[in-house]
C-alpha cells in the first residue's frame, strides 16, 4: 500500500492549525503548552514527510533537534507555571492581569 | 574482539572540520555559564552575588577579546564557512559577537547592584544571561536554518527564566509566563516556516537555498511563500514588530529592569542578525515577495510604537513601545535589502544596545526597592536630587530620540538614507515623522526630571498629579478624611496623607536613590559611547561597513 505524501503534509497542516487555534482560544495555561507542543510536532511530521519525498536524511535528523528543544521548553514552562500558580487556585491565563497599559 | 576488528575495517567516519576560532566567543560564553553553575553547586553555601558578577564580567571580556581575534582573522583571511557549512565565519558574525559580548558585560554590571538590592542570592542571573547571550551569538553565526532555530531557543529559554528571576514580585512571574507562551508559540510558527522552506528548496543551508533559488525558477511557489510568511511572523514576534508586539509591554514592565534592558538589546541583536542574514543573503531572488511584508511591518511599528508610547505613564512600558518604534527603524534597513541597508541596521543595533541598556540601568536605580517606582512621576525632581544621574539619563534619552551629536542621530540617518537610496520615500517620511513624535515623549520624560518637585503643570501624569495637587492646595482638615475614606481604609490616617494625598511628598520621602559603583560604571560606559562616537562616528560606521563587506554570500 502506498500513500501520497500530500496526505501526511495535510495532516501536519491540520495539526498545526489545531495547535495554533488552541493557543489563541484556550485559557488554561497547561492546555496552551500542550497546543504549542502540538505545533512543534506538526512541524516534525512535515520535516519527516519532506525528508522522505526529497530522499534527504537531513530532515529526519532535524526532528531530533526539535524534540530536544521541545523537552527543554516544557521543563522551563512547567517550572514557571509551578512558581506562579503555587499561590493560586487554578491555571487560568485570564487571571494574569497585574499589568495593564 | 571480532566485533572490534569488524569496526576497524568499517569505512572511516569523516568528521567535519571544526574551526574553533569561529565559535570561540560562543564557547567561552557557554563554558562560563556552565562553569559558574557547576562551581556554585560545589560550594557549601550560596554563592556571593559579587563572585558571580566577577566571573560573568571576565567571561564577557574574554569573549570580546576572542571576537577581536576573530575580526583580525576575518579581515586577513576573508569570510569562510565551517562545521559542514552550518556556521558562517564572516564580518557580520564577528560584529554580532562583539555587540553581544559588550551587552553581556554591561548587563552583568547592572545586575550586580540589582541582585544585592533585591536580596536575590546565587549566580543564576549571570548563568542564565550568559547562556542566553551564547544563543544570540549562535544566531549571528548561524548559516543554516536549524542552527538559527537552536540559537533562538537557547536565547529564549534562558530569557523566560530570567524574566521570572525576581520570585518575590508577582509581576515578574506573570511576565515570564506571558513571554513563555507567546515565545513558544512564535518558535513553533518559525519552525513550521523552516519545514516549509526545507520542503520547497530541499535544504536548510542558507547558501544552498540561495543557490537553489538562483538556479531554479519555482513556478508553483506556494510552499516557499508560506514558509517565508511563517518565518517572518516568527521573527516579528521575536523582535516585537507590530502587529506581533502585544507581549512586549507586559513583559518589559514585569521583568526585572536589567533583564528588560538585556532583552531589548540582545534578543533584538540576535533575532535581527538572523533575519538580515536569512532574508538578505538567502532570499534576495524572491525579494519582490517579502519586501512588501517587511514594508508593512516597518510602517506599523514606526507609527504604532511612537504614538502609543505617548500615552504611557509607566517608564518601562514607555520604553517597550519605544523599542517597538526602534524595531521599525531597523526594519527599514532590512526592507532596503542592500549592503547599505545591512550596514545601517548593524550600526543601529550596536548603538541601540548601549542606549537601551544604559536607559534600563538608570530605571533600575531609580525604581528603588522592589523595582516598584517606575511611574513617570517617580522621575520628577531627579535632576535636583542627583544631577549627574539625571544628566546621564537625559543623554541616553536624547540618543534614543536621535538628537545630533549622539550615536542615535547617525543610526536613524543611516537607515533612512538606505531606504531613500532604494526609493523607499514613503517609508522614509513615515520614519522621520515617527522620530519627531518619539522625540516628544523622550523629551517629556527628560523635562519631568528637570522640573521642580512641586510642579504639577506637566502633561505626563494629569490624573495622578491633579488629584494630588487638589488635596495639597486646600487646607487639610476635612480633605484628609475624604482621602482616607476613598481609598483602602485599613491603614492609619497619617500614612494615607503621606502616600496618597501628596505624590510630591512621596517623591521627596524617597530621597536620593543609591547608585552602586558597578551600575555607575555601566551607565558611564553607555553615556561615554553615545557621546564620543556620536561626535566621532567614523570607527563604528567603518566597523559596520566592513562587517557588511565581509558578509558571506
Amino acid at each position: 500500500m502506498s500513500i501520497n505524501p500530500a496526505w501526511y503534509l495535510s495532516l501536519s497542516i491540520v495539526l498545526f492549525a489545531i495547535g495554533a487555534l488552541g493557543v489563541l482560544v484556550r485559557r488554561n495555561v497547561l492546555i496552551m503548552f500542550m497546543c504549542v507542543e502540538l505545533m512543534l510536532n506538526a512541524s516534525n511530521l512535515a520535516f519527516v514527510t519532506f525528508a522522505r519525498t526529497l530522499h534527504d536524511i537531513g530532515g529526519q535528523v532535524l526532528v531530533f533537534f526539535v524534540l530536544v528543544v521541545a523537552a527543554a521548553e516544557v521543563v522551563v514552562g512547567l517550572g514557571i507555571v509551578v512558581a506562579i500558580f503555587r499561590r493560586r487556585a487554578n491555571a487560568d491565563a485570564d487571571d494574569l492581569h497585574l499589568m495593564k497599559g | 574482539m571480532n566485533s572490534l576488528l569488524a569496526a576497524s575495517t568499517a569505512p572511516i567516519i569523516h568528521v567535519p572540520h571544526v574551526d574553533y576560532l569561529s565559535i570561540l566567543p560562543m564557547l567561552i560564553m557557554l563554558g562560563g555559564a556552565l562553569g559558574l553553575m557547576l562551581a556554585s553547586s560545589l560550594l557549601r553555601k550560596v554563592m556571593d552575588v559579587r563572585a558571580g558578577t566577577i566571573v560573568a564580567a571576565s567571561v564577557s571580556v574574554a569573549a570580546l577579546v576572542a571576537a577581536l581575534f576573530q575580526w583580525h582573522h576575518v579581515t586577513t583571511h576573508g569570510p569562510s564557512v565551517t562545521i559542514a557549512g552550518a556556521i558562517a565565519f564572516d564580518g557580520f558574525d564577528v560584529f554580532i559577537q562583539v555587540v553581544v559580548s559588550i551587552a553581556m558585560l554591561l548587563t552583568a554590571l547592572v545586575g550586580d547592584g540589582y541582585l544585592r538590592r533585591e536580596g536575590i542570592d546565587g549566580p543564576e542571573y549571570q548563568v542564565l544571561a550568559m547562556a542566553s547571550a551564547s544563543g544570540a551569538m549562535m544566531m549571528g553565526a548561524a548559516n543554516d536554518l536549524i542552527v538559527v532555530f537552536l540559537g533562538l531557543e537557547i536565547l529564549s529559554i534562558a530569557l523566560y527564566v530570567l524574566a521570572a528571576i525576581n520570585h518575590r514580585r508577582a509581576e515578574s512571574g506573570e511576565a515570564a509566563l506571558k513571554y513563555f507562551v507567546l515565545g513558544g508559540f512564535s518558535s513553533a510558527i518559525f519552525l513550521y516556516g523552516i519545514a516549509l522552506t526545507y520542503g520547497a528548496t530541499g535544504t536548510t543551508n542558507l547558501p544552498q537555498i540561495a543557490d537553489y533559488l538562483s538556479r531554479n525558477v519555482i513556478t508553483q511557489n506556494g510552499v516557499l511563500l508560506a514558509g517565508l510568511a511563517l518565518l517572518l511572523v516568527g521573527f516579528g514576534f521575536k523582535v516585537a514588530a507590530v502587529p506581533f508586539h502585544m507581549w512586549s509591554p507586559d513583559v518589559y514592565e514585569g521583568s526585572p529592569s536589567p533583564v528588560a534592558g538585556f532583552m531589548a538589546a540582545v534578543a533584538k541583536a540576535g533575532a535581527f542578525a538572523a533575519l538580515l542574514r536569512i532574508f538578505v543573503t538567502s532570499f534576495p531572488t524572491v525579494q519582490a515577495d517579502w519586501r512588501p511584508v517587511v514594508w508593512v511591518l516597518a510602517i506599523l511599528s514606526l507609527a504604532f510604537g511612537a504614538v502609543v508610547a505617548l500615552t504611557q505613564r509607566d517608564v518601562k512600558r514607555m520604553m517597550a513601545y519605544s523599542s517597538i518604534n526602534h524595531v521599525g527603524f531597523i526594519l527599514l534597513g532590512v526592507e532596503a535589502c542592500t549592503a547599505r541597508g545591512v550596514s545601517a541596521s548593524l550600526y543601529y543595533l550596536f548603538t541601540y544596545m548601549f542606549l537601551v541598556i544604559g536607559t534600563f540601568a538608570v530605571i533600575t536605580v531609580v525604581a528603588g526597592d522592589g523595582d516598584s517606582h517606575t511611574k513617570i512621576t517617580d522621575f520628577r525632581g531627579l535632576a535636583k536630587r542627583q544631577p549627574v544621574l539625571a544628566m546621564s539619563f537625559a543623554v541616553l534619552l536624547l540618543g534614543q530620540a536621535g538628537a545630533p551629536f549622539t550615536t542615535g542621530f547617525l543610526a536613524k540617518l543611516g537607515v533612512i538614507e538606505a531606504s531613500v537610496a532604494h526609493h523607499g520615500y514613503v517609508l522614509a517620511v513615515v520614519a522621520m515623522a515617527s522620530a519627531a513624535v518619539a522625540a516628544f515623549f523622550y523629551l517629556r520624560l527628560a523635562i519631568t526630571m528637570f522640573s521642580p518637585v512641586g510642579d504639577t503643570g506637566d502633561t505626563g501624569d494629569t490624573g495622578y498629579a491633579d488629584g494630588g495637587g487638589a488635596v495639597v492646595g486646600t487646607s487639610r482638615g476635612s480633605e484628609v478624611d475624604l482621602a482616607t475614606s476613598s481609598t483602602k481604609g485599613n491603614l492609619p490616617a497619617n500614612i494615607q496623607v503621606l502616600t496618597d494625598a501628596a505624590p510630591e511628598a512621596d517623591v521627596e520621602a524617597r530621597g536620593v536613590v543609591p547608585v552602586p559603583a558597578l551600575t555607575t560604571a555601566a551607565i558611564a560606559i553607555c553615556v561615554a559611547f553615545t557621546l564620543v562616537f556620536g561626535i566621532f562616528p567614523a570607527p563604528i560606521l567603518n566597523f559596520a561597513h566592513e562587517a557588511t563587506l565581509l558578509l558571506l554570500g
